[in-house]
């Protein structure tokens, strides 16, 4: 049992258990003690010092979040006038080498070093002297600026911990103390897989996605260009918090009213081509494993993941289904299937498309990505948080906007291409089908629970028309990284395996909103915005993929069959190993 | 951005075999990054690239990691010494007698920084503290060879003289 302490916060009398930080014995008794480096379960550093309290008979303040309540009859003052006195000055002392431009940040009023500097009203003028300066490093997908970095580590803790790739880290020391990559190269040079997971967790505006929003805007307002805007499964449930929504509300009738009031020729909904993924690799899988293919076949959807494997386990690019992603199939679908409909050039079709990911925006440029003309499948990659900036911009009311439908022709999408968004839902939804199709009766049970929720790997076995399949799902490339460890060392008995590169899959990818550490510290946001998909699964009538109207006349009219000639000419790619 | 050293990576059989040796025994001992970068600079004179990577790779590490320890201690240095090594002296006394106008010269003159080498690994630039000759301000030493009493338009004749040798 655990040992229970009595305490004392501010000179009132609690109990908590032993062990327990500060930090936390705080927050249970409904005190807020500020922080900027710690996040829970991924940095606790004692590095950044605002959390600092007193504790009676300790000389020193002591670091809230990292010290650990042991002894009986501990007493703790959180908001004496030196504990203030003391984090204003480390806030200051940040303040003067900080490129202070709060009127134009992007992270204005999101950032959590303004609003603490702002709450303890600090004078950032008050310690002149040097600044140091740098030059920002640009990518096709983020943006590092270090003038704005208060060197918290949190960028560097989820690039090492949860994505396992370790790309940066600090360098130098001192006041030169910096974070970047080996040899000051850029990320564009190093094996970064472009996850955006470290801008989402960074306190400030130190890291951005690369803001294409300008780009749209000027393709709307060109009369020669045809422009289509289609939207990800995971979209909808996280843009709402852009405009004060809860967290894990659907808000997609908006956003559907709000594309439409912005410009676009037609809005679409890439849940649509989940549906169709769900058919082109659903075909596959079966074909490899009646067929003798290469098992296991893992999934493709997530170009994080993508870029992982192709820089680091480059010999098993032969187990990634040939499937672009449901990005890619979009852009391909709308330039072929949908402009043939309407008459129109695809030279002359602009397609947008608005998703949870960063290195969606690497993506569109890869290779293999275009059609036979070398027309690219997609040409502008929006975040929900650029979406959400647009949306504000162009002085949409969201939240008084009535709800709309998606335009017809690529609009429509079963609840099993909307659980994509989620991991474990790529697997389920490819579940739905694999059986459904095989055993030619209709689903007992339409629930994998098994593959759902936010373990960092889930392992099931199901029965599809006799055969017994071994499926896992990992999320997050650390966890991918202890799957491909298992096959590599023959451990690995699986024949289909889902992989998200993100932490909880595309609800909270690297291109979501951003929650500061206050509400990551206490709320799980992976299962907080999945609960909103599947409880949208569960209240829907299409949830099949199969089933869809839509994607039927796609192959009845112009693809023919699933994996046909015409599909793999359009729908599927090929990778590259890009080991470095 | 420009590279941290410009000098083409050459090593002896016998240099990569010792390296290969002292990554060996460190590979699994923890905090071995230290030790091992150390032991690495003994044998190459300066760490690098290739040396870090190889050392990351073999302590299972990322080259991250290994170029930010590299990097947190002054005693590493990332690049060679040149045949010919300029040391200018940046202590107080030079200082005011204006050594800061001499490195700002010879910088310019050989187009690297303080503490780099050139591509071809003949001259490198390096900051001293006080030598000692304080009558002689502002001081460079060049290898062993004492220069007194400059002024920046001795700079490149110095130069000279051993880049034309
Ligand atoms: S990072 Fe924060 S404090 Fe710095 S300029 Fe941006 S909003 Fe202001
Ligand atoms: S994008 Fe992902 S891999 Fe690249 S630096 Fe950020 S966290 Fe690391
Ligand atoms: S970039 Fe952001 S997350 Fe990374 S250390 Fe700097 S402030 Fe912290
Ligand atoms: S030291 Fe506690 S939050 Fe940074």
């Amino acid at each position: 049992m655990a040992n229970l302490l009595n305490i004392k916060i501010n000179g009132k009398a609690y109990q908590v258990e032993s062990g327990t930080t500060i930090l936390d014995a705080c927050k249970q008794n409904g005190i807020r003690i500020p922080t900027l480096c710690y996040l829970k379960d991924i940095n606790a550093i004692g590095a950044c010092r605002v959390c600092v309290c007193e504790v009676k008979g300790v000389r020193t303040l002591v670091a809230a979040c990292v010290y650990p309540i042991e002894r009986e009859g501990t007493e703790i003052v959180t908001n004496s006038e030196k504990v203030i006195k003391s984090r204003k000055t480390t806030l200051e002392l940040m303040l003067s080498n900080h490129n202070n431009e709060c009127n134009s940040c992007v992270r204005s009023t999101s950032c959590e070093l303004q609003s603490l500097a702002h709450e303890y009203h600090c004078d950032e003028h008050r310690f002149g002297g040097i600044k140091n300066t740098f030059e920002e490093d640009v990518t096709p997908y983020l943006v590092r600026d270090n003038s704005k970095c208060i060197l918290c580590r949190r960028c560097v803790a989820v690039c090492k911990s949860l994505q396992h790739v370790h790309v940066i880290g600090p360098n130098h020391r001192g006041f030169k103390t910096s974070i970047g990559c080996a040899y000051e190269n850029s990320l564009n040079d190093v094996a970064c897989v472009a996850c955006g997971q470290c801008i989402t967790v960074c306190p400030t505006g130190a890291l951005r996605e690369k803001d294409d929003i300008d780009k749209v805007i000027s393709a709307i307002n060109d009369p020669t260009k045809h422009v289509v805007v289609g939207t990800a499964p995971s979209v909808r449930v996280a843009i709402g918090e852009e405009f004060g929504y809860p967290i894990g509300t659907n808000v997609e009738g908006k956003m559907v009213t709000a594309l439409k009031m912005l410009g676009f020729n037609k809005v679409f909904d890439v849940d649509f081509t989940a549906d169709l993924t769900i058919m082109e690799e659903g075909t596959e899988f079966l074909g490899r494993l009646t067929n003798g293919g290469v098992l296991p076949m893992i999934t493709s959807c997530s170009p994080g993941w993508i870029n992982y494997i192709e820089q680091y386990y480059p010999e098993y690019l032969a187990h990634l289904s040939s499937c672009k992603s449901p990005q890619q199939m979009f852009g391909a679908v709308v330039k072929s299937y949908y402009a043939e409909k309407n008459g129109i050039d695809p030279k002359d079709i602009v397609v947008v498309s608005c998703m949870p990911c960063t290195a969606k925006k690497m993506e569109l440029n890869k290779p293999y990505q275009e059609n036979k003309d070398g027309i690219k499948d997609v040409d502008i990659v929006l975040t929900t948080r650029e979406l959400a900036r647009l949306i504000k911009r162009a002085g949409v009311l969201f939240n008084c906007l009535k709800d709309d439908t998606y335009d017809s022709l690529l609009g429509e999408g079963s609840t099993a291409g909307l659980i994509f968004g989620a991991t474990g839902g790529v697997m389920e939804a490819a579940l739905r089908t694999l059986k459904e199709i095989t055993e030619g009766k209709e689903l007992e049970k339409i629930d994998f629970e098994a593959v759902r929720g936010t373990d960092g790997v889930k392992r099931a076995t199901v029965n599809v028309n006799g055969i017994d399949v071994k499926v896992a799902v990992a999320h997050g490339i650390e966890n991918a990284h202890t799957i491909m460890e298992e096959i590599k060392n023959g451990k690995a008995d699986y024949h289909f395996i889902e992989v998200m590169c993100c932490p909880g899959g595309c609800v909270c990818g690297g291109g979501q909103p951003i929650q500061p550490a206050d509400v990551r510290n206490s709320i799980d946001l992976k299962a907080a915005r999945a609960k909103a998909i599947y409880d949208t699964d569960k209240k829907a009538k299409l949830r099949k993929s199969h089933e869809n109207v839509e994607v039927q006349e796609l192959y009845k009219s112009y693809l023919g069959e699933p994996n046909g000639h015409k599909s793999h000419e359009l729908l599927h790619t090929k990778y590259t190993n890009r080991k470095k | 951005m420009s590279k941290i050293c410009q000098v083409e990576f050459k090593e002896t059989a016998e240099q990569a075999k010792k390296l290969q040796e002292i990554i060996e025994n460190y590979k699994h001992v923890e905090g071995a990054a230290m030790p091992v970068l150390q032991q690495a600079q003994d044998i190459y004179g300066y760490l690098p690239e290739e040396v870090q990577k190889r050392i990351a790779e073999g302590l299972g590490v990322s080259e991250e990691f290994i170029y930010g320890v590299a990097t947190f201690y002054s005693q590493f240095t990332m690049n060679p010494r040149g045949q010919y090594n300029f040391s200018v002296c940046l202590g107080t006394a030079c200082y005011v007698k204006g050594s800061g106008d001499i490195m700002a010269k010879l910088k310019d003159t050989l187009k690297i920084n303080e503490g780099e080498c050139t591509p071809d690994g003949i001259a490198s630039i390096q900051a001293t503290r006080c030598i000692g000759c304080c009558g002689l301000a502002p001081v460079m030493v060049v290898n062993s060879d004492v220069y007194g009493k400059l002024t920046v338009d001795d700079v490149p004749k110095i130069v000279d003289k051993y880049l034309k040798k």
